[in-house]
């Protein structure tokens, strides 16, 4: 038997994409509430302001289209929303509130941008396909990262091994969320990217000696 | 580092500030004399009491645009708080060393440190600017009075000590500010500071440039997440941004003064923009202020390197660079709080 987390101490899912591409990055957006739009933070917020419309409802045949629904996982300790969550009539599939027959449930997440060459995307979505199985108790093997740049959907399986990095994941930033706890890193060549670089100060990390700046200012003014 | 976006001033005593979408409309009797947009702002000063709208003092706080309110005469008056930035944690750790006296002291300490080499500074820069004009050898006595002070602050371990130092400090700088003047003597003068009210000119400017620079101090600790009201070296006292008044200690000289000095020294002020009440107070006229206004914003324009960081920023960042250092030290990602140690 997992672990439960309690409600309050639920994270943020989407922080599992700052998580993998900068602890540190997460931390100051999570524990110390630090943001900072850029470019890109925005073209992204208006690309999911129109996915996350949940007052829309879709329905091509045999499936059905949600968009921003809430999703949560005990286990994980994670809260969030699935940009769509497709829903395809299926008899192996399970019951959704207020349908007849069973569906076959498969999230869809939307980045503006091509698929990256780090995992972030992949675990985000692997997390949201966790909760849902938990929520409706079913199985998820796979699910979609659609890309507004290149207009393509990318199937991603969710084997063991990606669940076992979303697990394990989750269980490190809930250690560091319990002690308030802001890591240091090397800078990266991902920094240059990073919309809190300022705030982050990654230079800083190289620790620099205060006590040294000091000591030599004033130095220079005795002699 | 951060971009360094626009503060207006609205000096104009009967403007009413509105809110129309993204932008901030300024009207004069019902009359829109000018709109803005709110996206490149960082700050709006207000001198003048009819007031703004709560929709655009909402935006502000939503978009950690600073809004402050001062009298026409440039007095503080109020400022529009918005939702807590930041984290609790970050306020708790600094709550926690304000109460303790000997981590206190430790961070007062470089505040004082920064204050005191930074008057040098000033000094001994003016000793070799202007070496023909000036009484070298006063100026030289004071500048080594105060490097002498910085040992003993440095060595201070005592709040109280260390408060009386940094008043000693102090009064051997301002001893010799007067020498700065070069230029205007008969009517820009300076004995001692005063402040309520400022008695000749050149308080009164000073007076209003300090104003001005602890509306950006306040608000750029504000952005960094820390509480301006929760000092090391200023005790709290209800509605004092004492963080503002500890971290400005180290700006004053080098970034107010000398901005004081020179618009004095290039004739930018003029005499005739001062009146002197029957009790001694002087006051500005709007056109003066105007002129520090213009003036104040292009000397924040100005760019130069971080003594600490060695990083290229305008001088206008320097209050949000010492906020953000000061934010890392609570946090524990610095070994010390790295005053501004002007070069």
């Amino acid at each position: 038997m997992s672990k439960e987390y309690k409600e309050e101490d639920f994270l943020l899912l989407s922080g599992i994409q700052h998580f993998s591409f900068c602890k540190r990055q997460w931390a100051l957006i999570h524990i110390e509430q630090q943001w900072q739009e850029n470019l890109r933070t925005v073209e992204g917020g208006i690309l999911h302001e129109k996915t996350h419309d949940n007052t829309i409802k879709e329905k091509r045949g045999d499936l059905i289209i949600s968009r921003g629904m809430g999703i949560f996982s005990r286990i994980l300790g994670t809260t969030g929303t699935c940009d769509v969550v497709e829903l395809y009539r299926d008899p192996g599939g399970v019951n959704i509130f207020g349908r007849e027959g069973t569906f076959k449930p498969v999230p869809v997440e939307y980045k503006r941008g091509k698929p990256k060459e780090n995992e972030a995307d992949v675990l985000q979505l692997c997390a949201q396909a966790m909760c849902l199985e938990e929520m409706l108790l079913c199985k998820i093997p796979e699910a979609f990262l659609f890309y507004g740049e290149t207009k393509r959907r990318l199937k991603v399986i969710l084997d063991e091994d990606l669940r076992g990095r979303v697990k394990t994941m989750f269980q490190e930033m809930h250690e560091y969320y319990d002690r308030r706890y802001t890591p240091k890193v090397k800078p990266n060549k991902g920094c240059k990217s990073c919309s809190l670089m300022e705030i982050c100060m990654p230079r800083l990390c190289k620790n620099p000696s205060v006590q040294h700046y000091i000591r030599k200012n004033l130095l220079e003014v005795t002699e | 580092m951060r971009k360094l976006l626009n503060t207006i001033y609205v000096t104009s005593p009967n403007t009413y500030l509105s809110l129309d979408g993204e932008n901030i409309v300024i009207l004069k009797e019902d009359q829109e004399v000018s709109r803005i947009p709110l996206h490149n702002l960082e700050g709006i000063v207000a001198f003048g009491y009819t007031g703004a709208s709560p929709a655009l003092m909402g935006a502000c706080a939503k978009r950690n645009i600073a809004l402050s309110f001062m009298k026409p005469s440039g007095k503080f008056l109020a400022r529009v708080v918005g939702e807590v930035r930041g984290n609790v944690t970050l306020r708790k750790a600094q709550y926690r060393l304000a109460d303790n006296k000997e981590q206190s002291i430790q961070i007062a300490k470089n505040f004082i440190l920064g204050k005191i080499y930074n008057a040098r500074w000033v000094i001994e820069r003016a000793t070799r600017d202007y070496a023909i004009r000036l009484d070298v050898d006063q100026l030289k006595k004071v500048s080594k009075v105060l490097a002498n002070s910085l040992q003993f602050v440095d060595q201070c371990e005592d709040l109280e000590q260390l408060r009386g130092f940094e008043g000693e400090a102090a009064s051997q700088y301002f001893s010799v500010l007067d020498e700065l003047i070069l230029q205007q003597k008969e009517s820009f003068y300076f004995n001692c500071r005063n402040k309520r009210p400022p008695l000749d000119n050149v308080n009164a400017m000073l007076s209003f440039v300090y104003t001005l620079l602890a509306h950006d101090v306040a608000a750029a600790l504000e952005t960094v997440g820390l509480d301006p009201y929760v000092g090391f070296l200023h005790r709290d006292r209800p509605g004092r941004i004492s963080l503002a008044l500890d971290l400005m200690e180290e700006m004053r000289a080098v970034y107010a003064d000398r901005f004081v000095i020179s618009l004095i020294n290039k004739r930018e002020v003029k005499a005739e923009g001062f009146t002197q009440k029957e009790n001694g107070a002087v006051i500005m006229d709007d056109d003066t202020r105007k002129i520090i206004l213009k003036a104040w914003q292009s000397r924040k324009q100005e760019i130069i390197t971080h003594p600490f960081l060695q990083e290229k920023l305008e001088w206008g960042l320097v209050p949000y660079a010492q906020a953000m250092l000061l934010a890392r030290f609570i946090r524990g990602d610095l070994d010390g709080y790295p005053p501004f140690m002007w070069k």
